[in-house]
Parts: C-alpha cells; sequence; structure tokens
C-alpha cells in the first residue's frame, strides 16, 4: 500500500499537459507542500487530542469523552474557538516584534519537514546536508521565543524568553553532538541515506551497542528540553511564570505557539525515529506507517515524561547540560570515531 | 557576575495575588537580580472577613459555622479548636463517644488537608498527575464526612459540647476500608515523588529553617518538626482523648523543603493509625452534652490551642460572664507565621524556589488574613 505510485502518476499527468519544465517543479513543489501543511495540522490536532487522553489516562481519568468517539472532536472545536477568539493586542507592546514572534515560530516548526523522509521515497527534498537543515530550522523558534518574550513587554514573558533562550543553546549543544555520532556512521548528512545505512534491525543506530543507545537518550533528553516540555519546561513554567513567554498572546496567536510546540514534538520524534530507529524501514506494512508508528511511539514517550516529572530549576538545567550531557556526548562521539576508525562493530 | 561596564540594575516582580501558585491570594513583591531574589515582601489582607469580629456578635453555637471558614481545608479543627476554649470556659464535660467521634474527624480531615499539600506541592513542582492521586483519596474521605454531616468542605460538625450528629452505621465499615488501602496508596506517592532524582534536587537544601529561626517566629507544626523541634500539641499539650491512642511524632532534621514533605507523608500514615485505634475503641452512648443554645459561661478568658494540620491553632475568647455572645475571640493559624518566616527562606534563592518553599511550608490564605 505504498502511496508513492499515487505521486508518481500525478507528477506524470503534469507532465503530460505539456507545461514547462519550471512550472511543473514550481506546481509539483506547492502540491508537496500544501500536503505536508495538511498532513501536520492534522497531526498537530491529533497530538493534542492524544496528549489529553495520555494525561487524562494516566492520572486516571477519561479526559474528553462528550465530544464524538472519545472525545475526538474536542481539538476541532478548541481550534475553532481560538480561530474565532479576539486577537489581543496589548497596548504597551512592540507591535512588529510581537505581531511576528508566532508566525516565526510556526513557520521554523513547519519548514523542518522538508528533509524528513515520511517513508519510501515520500520526501519533499532530499537535501544533502538534511539533518544539518533541520537543526538549523528548528533552533529558528528560539528566536521566536526571545521576541515573544521581549516583544510582550512582561516582566514574566521576559523571564520566560531568556530561559527559553539560554535552554535551547545549551541544549542544542549535546544534541548536535549526539547527532553527529550517527552522521559519523552513516557517512552522510542526508536524511535519506541515513535511513538506508539502518536495513536491518539489527543495524538501526538505537542497537549499536555501544554509542548508539547513549546517542538516543542524549538525544531524547536534549530534545525534550527542546520542545519545552516537563522536565525542562521552565520557559513556560507555569507555576513560576504563569505561562512564561506566550503570556499575553491570545486567539490565534496563542493558538500558532501552541501548535508550533505540538509539531515541534512531533518533528524531534520524526528526527529520532529516522536517526536511531530505521526510518521507514520495517517488515510487512508499507513505509510510511512504520515512520508513523516509530515516530507516535517515541512522541508518547515525551507525553509520559510530561505526565510524570516534576520541572528542574533553571540553573539545575543548565548544570545538567553543560557538567554532565555535553561531556557524555562528546565522550561518546569520540567512542564512535574510534568504533568507526578501527572497523569494530560495523556492520 | 556581571561583566564591568555593563549596566545591570535590579527589577521588581509582583507575583500574585492573582498568580497560579501562591495558594490563594497571597502576593509577593520580589526584588530580583536576574532569576534571584534578594528581597520578598508578602502582601496580605485579600481575604480579611473579620471572622474574630463576626464571632463577637454571635452566640458560641453560631460562631462554629464562622470558624469553618477560618481554614477551609481544616474546618473540623477549626470547629474543634473553637469548641474546646468554650467547653473550658463554662467547664463542660464532654461526653465519651463524642471525644471519639472528633478525633475520627479531626485525625481524618488532617489527612484530607495533607493530601491536599501533597497534590498542591507536586503541582508547584510542575508534576500535574500526583495532584489528581492526591485528591482522588481525598474524596473518599469527603465521602465520609459528607455521610456524616452532609457537608464536603466547611463541615459545621463539631458544636460546643459534643458534634452534631451520630455516625451512620455504614460509616465504619466505609472507613475500615478506606484506611486499609490508604497505606499502599501512600506507598503510591512515595514511589511518584521521594525517590525522583529531580523532586529531591527541586527540595534539599533548599529554604532551611533552622531551629532557632523557626522558634523565633513561633513557627509551629510540621515545619517545625521538620527543623528537629520535637513539639506536637497532641502528645505535648495532649488535648481531647489524644493521650489514649498509641502513634509517634515523626521528626527530621535537615529542615528544608525535603524534609518537610517527608514529615507530612510520615504524619498521613500516623494520622491513619490513630483513627484506626479510634474506630476500634469507640464506645455507644450520648454524642454530647446538653447545652442551650444560648449557652452562657462564666465570666473569664481561656485560651485553647490544638495541632492543626498547618500548625498551632489557637482560640482565645474572653467572656463578660451571663452574656450569650464572647466580648473578645482572636485567632491564632498557624499559616500566618510561616508566612512570615517565608521572605528569610527565599532570600537568595531562585524564583522557581519561592514555589517550593510556599508549598513546603504549606501555607494557606484564609488561615493568614483571618
Amino acid at each position: 500500500m505504498e502511496i508513492t505510485g499515487i505521486f508518481k502518476y500525478l507528477y506524470e499527468q503534469l507532465v503530460a499537459t505539456g507545461l514547462s519544465q519550471t512550472w511543473v517543479e514550481i506546481i509539483s513543489l506547492v502540491v508537496a507542500a500544501v500536503i505536508v501543511f495538511g498532513f501536520l495540522a492534522v497531526m498537530a490536532l491529533f497530538l493534542v487530542w492524544w496528549e489529553r487522553k495520555v494525561s487524562g489516562h494516566i492520572q486516571q481519568r477519561f479526559g474528553p469523552m462528550m465530544t464524538g468517539w472519545h472525545g475526538w472532536r474536542q481539538t476541532i472545536a478548541d481550534a475553532v474557538k481560538l480561530l474565532q477568539k479576539e486577537d489581543i493586542t496589548p497596548s504597551t507592546v512592540d507591535r512588529p516584534v510581537f505581531y511576528w514572534a508566532p508566525i516565526i515560530c510556526f513557520v521554523a516548526a513547519f519548514v523542518a519537514y522538508v528533509t524528513i523522509p515520511f517513508g519510501k521515497g515520500l520526501i519533499v527534498s532530499d537535501l544533502n546536508i538534511g539533518i544539518l537543515f533541520i537543526i538549523a530550522i528548528t533552533t529558528f523558534t528560539i528566536i521566536s521565543l526571545l521576541m515573544a518574550g521581549w516583544g510582550s513587554n512582561n516582566k514574566y514573558a521576559l523571564l520566560g524568553g531568556m530561559r527559553s533562550a539560554a535552554q535551547v543553546v545549551s541544549y542544542e549543544v549535546p544534541m548536535v553532538v549526539a547527532v553527529l555520532a550517527v552522521v559519523l556512521f552513516a557517512g552522510s548528512m542526508s536524511m535519506v541515506d541515513i535511513v538506508q545505512s539502518q536495513a536491518k534491525i539489527y543495524q538501526w543506530y538505537i542497537f549499536r551497542l555501544p554509542f548508539g543507545p547513549i546517542a538516543f537518550i542524549i538525544y531524547i533528553i536534549a530534545a525534550t528540553a527542546e520542545t519545552n516540555r516537563t522536565p525542562f519546561d521552565i520557559p513556560e513554567a507555569e507555576q513560576e511564570l504563569v505561562a512564561g513567554f506566550n503570556i499575553e498572546y491570545s486567539g490565534m496567536k496563542f493558538a500558532m505557539f501552541f501548535l508550533a510546540e505540538f509539531v515541534n514534538m512531533f518533528t524531534v520524534s520524526a528526527i529520532a525515529a529516522t536517526l536511531f530507529l530505521g526510518g521507514w524501514q520495517g517488515p510487512w506494512l508499507p513505509s510510511w506507517m512504520w515512520f508513523l508508528i516509530k515516530s507516535l511511539a517515541l512522541v508518547f514517550v515525551f507525553m509520559w515524561f510530561r505526565w510524570t516529572y516534576p520541572r528542574l530549576r533553571v540553573d539545575q538545567l543548565m548544570e545538567f547540560s553543560w557538567k554532565f550531557l555535553l561531556p557524555v556526548a562528546f565522550a561518546n562521539l569520540i567512542l564512535a570515531g574510534w568504533m568507526k576508525y578501527s572497523g569494530w562493530f560495523n556492520w | 557576575m556581571t561583566a564591568p561596564g555593563i549596566h545591570t540594575e535590579e527589577f521588581q516582580v509582583n507575583m500574585g495575588p492573582h498568580h497560579p501558585s501562591t495558594h490563594g491570594v497571597c502576593r509577593f513583591i520580589l526584588t530580583m537580580d536576574g532569576e534571584v531574589i534578594i528581597k520578598a515582601e508578602p502582601v496580605i489582607g485579600y481575604l480579611h472577613r473579620a471572622l474574630e469580629k463576626i464571632c463577637e456578635n454571635r452566640t458560641y453555637q453560631q460562631c462554629i459555622p464562622v470558624l469553618d471558614r477560618f481554614e477551609y481545608c481544616t474546618s473540623m479543627s477549626c470547629n474543634e479548636a473553637f469548641a474546646l476554649a468554650a467547653e473550658k470556659l463554662g467547664g463542660l464535660e464532654v461526653p465519651e463517644r463524642a471525644e471519639y467521634l472528633r478525633v475520627i474527624m479531626l485525625e481524618l480531615n488532617r489527612i484530607a488537608s495533607h493530601l491536599i499539600w501533597f497534590g498542591t506541592t507536586s503541582l508547584d513542582l510542575g508534576a500535574i498527575t500526583p495532584f489528581l492521586y492526591g485528591f482522588r483519596e481525598r474524596e473518599d474521605i469527603l465521602d465520609l464526612f459528607e455521610m456524616t454531616c452532609g457537608q464536603r468542605l466547611t463541615y459545621n460538625y463539631i458544636r460546643v459540647g459534643g458534634v452534631a450528629k451520630d455516625i451512620p452505621p455504614e460509616f465504619i465499615p466505609k472507613c475500615k476500608e478506606f484506611l486499609d488501602k490508604f497505606d499502599a496508596k501512600v506507598d503510591d506517592y512515595e514511589r511518584v515523588l521521594t525517590e525522583n532524582p529531580i523532586f529531591i534536587v527541586r527540595n534539599k537544601d533548599i529554604g532551611v529553617l533552622t531551629p532557632e529561626m523557626a522558634i523565633a517566629y513561633a513557627v509551629s507544626g510540621p515545619s517545625l518538626r521538620a527543623s528537629g523541634v520535637k513539639f506536637d500539641l497532641r502528645k505535648d499539650d495532649p488535648y481531647s482523648i489524644y493521650d489514649r491512642f498509641n502513634f509517634n511524632i515523626p521528626v527530621t532534621h535537615n529542615g528544608d523543603c525535603y524534609d518537610r514533605y517527608l514529615i507530612r507523608i510520615a504524619e498521613m500514615r500516623e494520622s491513619a493509625r490513630i483513627v484506626r485505634q479510634a474506630i476500634e475503641q469507640i464506645p455507644e452512648g450520648e454524642i454530647a452534652a446538653k447545652v442551650s443554645m444560648n449557652y452562657k459561661p462564666p465570666e473569664g478568658e481561656v485560651y485553647s490551642r490544638i495541632e492543626n494540620s498547618r500548625g498551632e491553632m489557637g482560640v482565645y475568647i474572653q467572656s463578660p460572664g451571663k452574656e450569650k455572645k464572647p466580648l473578645r475571640v482572636k485567632l491564632r493559624g498557624g499559616s500566618y507565621n510561616q508566612l512570615q518566616v517565608m521572605p528569610e527562606l527565599v532570600k537568595g534563592h531562585k524564583i522557581a524556589d519561592v514555589v517550593a518553599i510556599m508549598a513546603s511550608l504549606d501555607i494557606i490564605l484564609p488561615e493568614v488574613d483571618r
């Protein structure tokens, strides 16, 4: 049940209309963008619903139940509500900064999907620097959080923005170093190449002892921090900073931050699935289904973290990153390099 | 910390009264250097209802529902403190069964109150799930109270001279059922938080309250015992029939947030022990002494104190004699002193610690503001 065939057929039809090559490329890119956007919008809505159900069941309650089967229409209703809400801009804010922050956040969250392979052949553009591109783009989010914190002209928001800047900068480094170990072994930064280097289940990077699991765990910890989720959700720590950087936002602007958060969560899970869990590779099921299963399983892990752990304090968070995670990540990188060089376990 | 030549300045953050984790309407004016607190100034009075003055215009029995509002997490204890004072004034004898019923209710209420503390503490540290676990068990206790007196929050159950109603026959089996599962539930709570490394780093050595400081600020209750001072009115100045039960007073010695957490968890277990003993020993008989609605104690003044879940709860009553209304009522709540010591504890800590310290001291604002 591979769906690549559909796209191939559509592409051929497009070529058959006799348009020039440039137009064919433009149209097919626009179509791809719309499809990815639609997929992610639905995914974000699904994740919001899923988060509520997971939290509900962890907390021994049901979560939304009244709207449709197990409340599946709940987030749709929420989204409609947020769309209808008045978009309040407080009089003291720095208008351009305040206005652009959610948009940058939203766009940065979506652009990363250009190089994520959703399945065999299901990739918008297989850049040869794929993973580097994703890491660069996802870091973009931080600018928007900083803008939101600064532009809101609110002390709590400012603290939240500052915290998130410090946090993402600290956790970006161990995350990249952990990813580098995989890149080193795959010998390529292209996401497709990385997936293809893990064709058999024992070739998945998570099973390549000893560096694989360590890199995976470092990546998961750093990714939790990157997506501002408990136990690293200090930028929006609601018990200290009320809501953090998005305290002054309402209506659709708030919804953009909110959806971007969930899209980001799916992004980091998708990257982890691609880098460590063999991406779309898997028996029996079509490739895109494997990709979804693996990514959603990781999303579930993030949700599980969130509803179980308390929150770290801001300085403890920094200490953990610089004093523990980063040295371990570097040691792991050296280990991986040595393994690659000596050919040990190099299957 | 700062590089030379860079201009920095302190700024003020207004934490509360509308803040998700100030446990009601407490307001702190925090002077901060970045994330570090230089000075904290509590502003109170947002919940002032003049309870003491209201009591002066009511008969003794009518004061009981007012006392319910003094500290709504442990209304039973507030009822009891006032009833004890009023009984002491008139030299009333409370029937045996009523004393037992009171102890059962007080200790169940202490558990319920500590469960709220447990929930809000975890919530303030960012863990949302334990909050719901705590409230799940509290629900069972509230069901027991509802069965007895029809109320779930402000009970108005303990009266001058006894209690309002006898317990229904299904109360004791239900209560036993609750106690049987409760210890296992507390184990569950401990599994979620006590051993959790994040919880430990957030609480260890945060907001250390030395015994000297605790005594100087008249901090009482679990917060005092966490600093290593073994002082519990149930043992040291026994009221009601607490001298008949076999229970321990947990004490720890570090005085930090983590110790205050451990103390309260241990206290829940001890309270469950007391309730268990009380429902085994409870005799049949009268549930209230004969007290006139217009109870007129002789002239005099009295101060009675009990161990509330948040510290010493004291009631001072001055009776003019041959009058059905008290001349002066003064209430003492543990939270007031604990709020007073907060600025000392939070100095030099981060803003996130304010929340942790406040949660561990278990401050409740109606008790502070009266």
